[in-house]
């Protein structure tokens, strides 16, 4: 990287994330002295933005090439007080915690203590969500059994496809004006809601507009006085492309990386969508300008290069928005999951690389940032030289980027009801979630604790953790006399707390619906405009909300236990079993041992436990998939957990597999850490038995010892796996390439390791970062290793 | 039914020939190398082995241990292998698989199931099976139907021999073996009769026998520093094996001492191995060395 980029990514990487008041006191002085109490609710919310936009302080930093932030300087995360208001409380704990810290200043605490809080209290989106949610939801939430998404932050899970490159935000104005014309109050009784809808995304238009005009001012105003004629030159282009974009389409390449951003500035202050938001196919995007710039002599490979890594910093200037209680450990991380897509396919079904793809993954591996967090999606006609290539990036060790099997993508988006041109437009984002880019909205609502349900069922319906009676009778499992009675009780257990689950996700759609539009994140997504419909009504061409099921790798080995050595083998009776796991092994450590150690387990290609591990998924699947929710669309399944699995694993006791009380459950599909022991294709074999084409995404880590990926022939063999696993219809895949004694070198000496960066799951972060229990986890999972001898090395 | 002693079947194994493969390890080896690698491969009987860091003292194994052939050392737990029946039920009870039975007799149909199972990797990856050992032609006859088994499923087949056998042994083998990863280790057959315990005349012949076939040979030399790494000795093998046309590649295998520690677990300490360095330099002079003579080179296999 050059000087200009080594100098902002630093600038980078040692901000420290801080809150800012900025955001939470416009929008306070907004609704409080400002609005118009008659306006709907969806102009409300634009003028809202509007009022944000018009005066939030900006800043063009020494050195940048794309500019704007979402607080007033990089790292200064803003908050959304509409849909949670920190209490001071939450502002001491968010500046003082260990991990994900952001410092609060004296001045941002007492704007919160006077003017935030006593405006916001008891108006937030967070408090309507607990007030209407039943008792048995609020029972079961509290017992670990699922998390809420939408309590402190808003749906967004949401991609950009190409419509930005070759329209500017007066071309989507025209087609609003045009559908507000062609609105027929005779007929359509829903005439007047569309209107007020589109009207809304005019205003968030022209507010998106005007921020980048400001933009163009500053730096015309930086370049007067700039002495650097070089700086000075910097300065004058970016007020013109400023001054251009986003109103009209991008002429060029670095317009183009503008345009986005400013438009991404847009999402993330309207509110605080999960998973950011990003610009899904960006090779894709970028080739045509790239091209066109280098035949017009205009632009140079390393000038497109260096204008990728200025725009990758911005992302990294970006920290998720802070979260508290339980919203904070199912998602401890500064990243917002920005998930850029390499490769891919076409539209029309071609191969997706291009020059850009390769500049691209150049980026990925000089930058090494947390943020944004890139993936490559490999379909049957992506060139082996693009993947070995990619994975030679995945080599160096900090866990990007995630590998995707394109062609499963676009398989399971066609499965769920899109058009098969949408979904080749579509991709992964978050963590390994599939979406019609530009499309869908695909909400992710909440994980769903698999194992917890098992535990429950043990105690016929009782929580042991919080001492209550949450489940429905299913009976006393010592009675049970065989494996597929236990089952059933399961089942039933399952369908009775999702049935909880999606009873309140119905009530939250329809608030956020009402009182939480996004005009702005409107326009942007098909068919919004053309529907007069906001996002979080509806608005979307594809509706589709996801329950994620956690710990399927622990709960499949509970379960191979019980059968194994309860029914089957008769090793031990449930009375005695469960007895053992109430008293957490204490005095059963030959049991314990026996039931890790001499169970069927879940990642060896073994066919009894990979057998109980369908059963598991196909339970789930039928609880959730084709139910309808409140847009249009309907429910589906993904498996991955983010950090939940830590979450999850405290609130359940010692459970049948041997794992002892609280610690961690499994991560995303990927087996128990440490029982998967023949190999990876043995994993790949186990894994590849879920249906992976009926769910959005389901996620797998692998952690490999350097050596065994070392050299030409060692890096050929490494991407002959991930063909294999595609082959095998495998969604994702993720990789480690780093040895446990580096990773506990690490926690002894964290000083010393402060830029070493893991995968955690579906995103990379600091090691050191990391609480506790999230280091020893990653740590006991398996390493692949290998030598030329027969036997294990230890 | 025919059946096999079987000491580990090793999925994605890598340093085995091309491509992803599964390594069958056969038991029963004529050799006695004193840097052997997998010396639990060298017995043709069965064995129970411990390893001292998973026992917990729980005395399992001491309770279900009908001879009384177990007892304790210190925190760990010694097998008197005079007594030891090979019953195996030590390494049933043996909660944390700190006893653990080495040699299964497996049938064709259930080496074959697993073979099978990675079938898609093979394709993927142009690999296949490697059948090795100890010695495989130590269980001519498994070994051949082995063989056949896979020719019959499409499956590449690699034989990882130590040549040391009866030259009609060898090529009776010749037309169900793809690729033959060939050791030799020393030339000076009164070295090799010190280190090996078995002289290398048949071991030169046979490999002579196989290239004039025209098999696809990759050599594989264990390289032991002080054994077999002095200069000298690294030339005139590389001047020996100019003459085989059908070599395709050498292998150099540095020497690890990963053995010493498997052969501690196998029986305490009674028989020990030889005490070597591990190559450094060495590596670099014989892939030089072999490398002006025309052959392709790799390290590690």
């Amino acid at each position: 990287m050059n000087a200009r980029v080594e100098m902002l990514r630093r600038q980078s990487i040692e901000a420290v994330p801080m809150i800012s008041p900025e955001r939470a006191l416009l929008m306070t002085a907004y609704y409080r002295d400002d609005a118009d109490a008659n306006a709907s609710s969806p102009v409300r919310r634009a003028s809202a933005f509007s009022y944000v936009m018009e005066r939030k302080a900006i800043c063009i930093n020494d050195g940048e090439l794309i500019v704007g932030e979402r607080g007033p300087a990089p790292k200064c995360v803003p908050t959304y007080p509409e849909l949670t208001t920190h209490s001071l409380e939450d502002l001491k704990i968010l500046d003082s915690r260990k991990k994900i810290s952001f410092k609060v200043s004296e001045e941002t605490r007492r704007a919160y203590r006077d003017i935030i809080i006593p405006y916001w209290s008891g108006r937030t989106m967070r408090e309507k969500i607990l007030a209407n949610m039943s008792e048995a939801w609020r029972n079961a939430f509290a017992a670990g059994i699922f998390t809420e998404f939408m309590e402190q932050r808003a749906p967004g899970h949401t991609v950009l496809d190409d419509k930005i490159y070759s329209r500017g935000l007066l071309d989507f104005k025209s087609e609003i004006d045009s559908a507000i014309h062609a609105l027929d109050f005779l007929e359509d009784p829903e005439a007047y809601d569309k209107r007020e809808e589109l009207t809304a995304m005019a205003i968030a238009a022209d507010a998106l507009i005007l921020f980048a005009r400001r933009h163009s001012e500053l730096a015309r105003a930086m370049a007067e006085k700039e002495k650097n004629a070089e700086k000075k030159k910097t300065l004058m282009r970016i007020s013109e492309i400023c001054r251009h974009v986003p109103a009209r389409p991008p002429r060029d390449f670095w317009e183009a990386l503008q345009a986005y951003w400013f438009v991404h500035l847009g999402v993330i202050t309207e509110l605080n969508p999960w998973d950011a938001f990003n610009p899904g196919k960006l090779d894709q995007h970028l080739y045509p300008f790239y091209r066109a710039g280098l035949e017009q002599g205009i632009l140079t490979r390393d000038q497109a290069k260096e204008l990728l890594q200025a725009f990758w910093i911005k992302f990294n200037n970006q920290p998720a928005p802070p979260k508290v209680g339980v919203t904070a450990e199912e998602s401890a991380t500064y990243t917002d999951f920005a998930q850029i897509n390499l490769g891919g396919v076409k539209p029309d079904g071609s191969d997706g690389v291009n020059e850009v793809s390769y500049i691209l993954l150049e980026v990925i591996d000089e930058m090494r940032l947390v943020q944004p967090n890139p993936s490559v999606q490999i379909s049957k006609k992506t060139p082996d030289h693009f993947l070995e290539q990619a994975l030679r990036v995945v080599r160096n060790g900090f866990g990007q980027p995630a590998v995707f099997n394109a062609d499963a993508v676009v398989e399971e988006l066609v499965r769920q009801g899109k058009t098969i041109l949408d979904a080749r437009c579509g991709g992964t984002s978050g963590c390994v979630e599939t979406g019609a880019f530009g499309k869908e909205n695909y909400n992710l609502t909440g994980y769903f604790n698999l194992t917890k349900v098992l535990e429950l069922t043990l105690h016929d319906g009782f929580d042991p953790g919080t001492q209550k009676q949450l489940g429905i009778k299913t009976g006393d499992p010592v009675r049970f006399d065989s494996f597929p009675q236990l089952f059933e009780a399961f089942r039933k257990q399952l369908r009775h707390f999702i049935d909880i689950k999606v009873k309140g996700n119905q009530i939250i759609e329809r608030l956020y619906a009402r009182d939480m539009p996004v005009p702005f994140l409107s326009l942007l997504i098909d068919d919004c405009i053309g529907k007069g419909k906001d996002y979080h009504d509806g608005g979307a061409r594809y509706n589709t909300s996801y329950i994620q099921g956690v710990g399927l790798g622990t709960i499949t080995d509970a379960m191979s236990a019980i059968k194994f050595h309860v029914f089957d083998k008769k090793t031990v009776g449930m009375a005695e079993l469960l007895g053992a796991l109430e008293r957490n092994f204490e005095g059963a450590e030959q049991l314990q041992d026996i039931l890790k150690h001499k169970t069927p387990k879940y990642g060896n290609d073994d066919a009894a436990a990979d057998a109980l591990m369908q059963a598991v998924f196909e339970a789930y699947f039928a609880a959730v998939d084709g139910r309808k929710n409140t847009k249009g669309g309907h429910y589906r399944i993904n498996l991955l957990p983010t950090t939940v699995h830590v979450y999850f694993g405290s609130v359940i006791g010692a459970t049948p597999d041997g794992r002892a009380a609280g610690e961690p459950l499994s991560e995303g599909v990927s087996p128990v850490q440490g029982a998967d022991r023949n190999g990876p294709t043995a994993v790949f074999k186990s894994v590849a038995k879920i249906d992976h084409v009926r769910t959005g995404g389901t996620l797998l880590n692998m952690k490999f010892s350097p050596r065994i990926l070392e050299g030409d022939d060692g890096l050929k063999k490494f991407a002959h796996l991930v063909r294999s696993y595609f082959k095998l219809d495998g969604h994702h895949v993720q990789f480690n390439v780093v040895d446990a004694n580096t990773l506990r070198e690490a926690q002894k000496q964290p000083d010393r390791y402060r830029d070493l960066i893991v995968r955690v799951a579906g995103y990379s972060d600091y090691f050191i970062d990391l609480g506790r229990d999230l280091q020893d986890e990653i740590i006991r999972r398996t390493e692949h290793t290998t030598w030329s001898g027969s036997g294990a090395e230890t | 039914m025919q059946t096999g002693i079987v000491f580990d079947i090793k999925r994605y194994a890598i340093h085995d020939g091309p491509g992803i493969r599964t390594t069958v390890f056969l038991k029963g080896c004529p050799m006695r190398c004193q840097w052997c690698h997998n010396p639990e491969g060298i017995s043709d009987r069965p064995e129970i082995i411990f390893r001292a860091n998973r026992c917990r003292q729980c005395e399992a194994c001491i309770e279900a241990c009908d001879p009384g052939a177990i007892r304790r050392r210190g925190s760990g737990r010694v097998i008197d292998r005079e007594r030891c029946t090979l019953c195996g039920k030590c390494t049933q009870v043996c909660p944390s698989e700190a006893l653990e039975w080495i040699g299964n007799e497996m049938s064709l149909d259930d080496i074959m199931a697993v073979v099978e199972s990675d079938v898609i990797f093979y394709d993927e990856s142009g690999g296949g099976v490697t059948l090795s050992g100890g010695e495989p032609l130590n269980q001519l006859a498994f070994t051949a139907a082995l063989l056949k088994r896979c020719r019959a499923k499409g499956i590449h087949t690699a034989l990882d021999t130590s040549g040391f056998c009866k030259p009609d042994e060898l090529e009776s083998l010749i037309d169900l073996v793809d690729l033959f990863l060939y050791d030799i280790k020393l030339l000076d057959d009164r070295l090799h009769v010190q280190y090996t315990g078995v002289s290398n005349r048949s071991v030169l012949e046979n490999l002579g026998m196989l290239s004039s076939n025209g098999s696809v040979i990759h050599l594989r030399i264990p390289v032991i520093p002080g054994v077999n790494t002095h200069i000298d000795h690294v030339n005139a093998l590389a001047e020996f094996i100019r003459s085989f046309d059908s070599i395709e590649e050498v292998d150099l295998l540095p020497y690890h001492s990963l053995g010493v520690s498997k052969m501690e677990r196998l029986n305490a300490g009674e028989k020990e191995l030889g005490k070597f360095d591990e190559p450094a330099d060495e590596i670099i002079r014989m892939r030089e060395s072999m490398e002006r003579r025309g052959f392709r080179v790799r390290i590690g296999g």
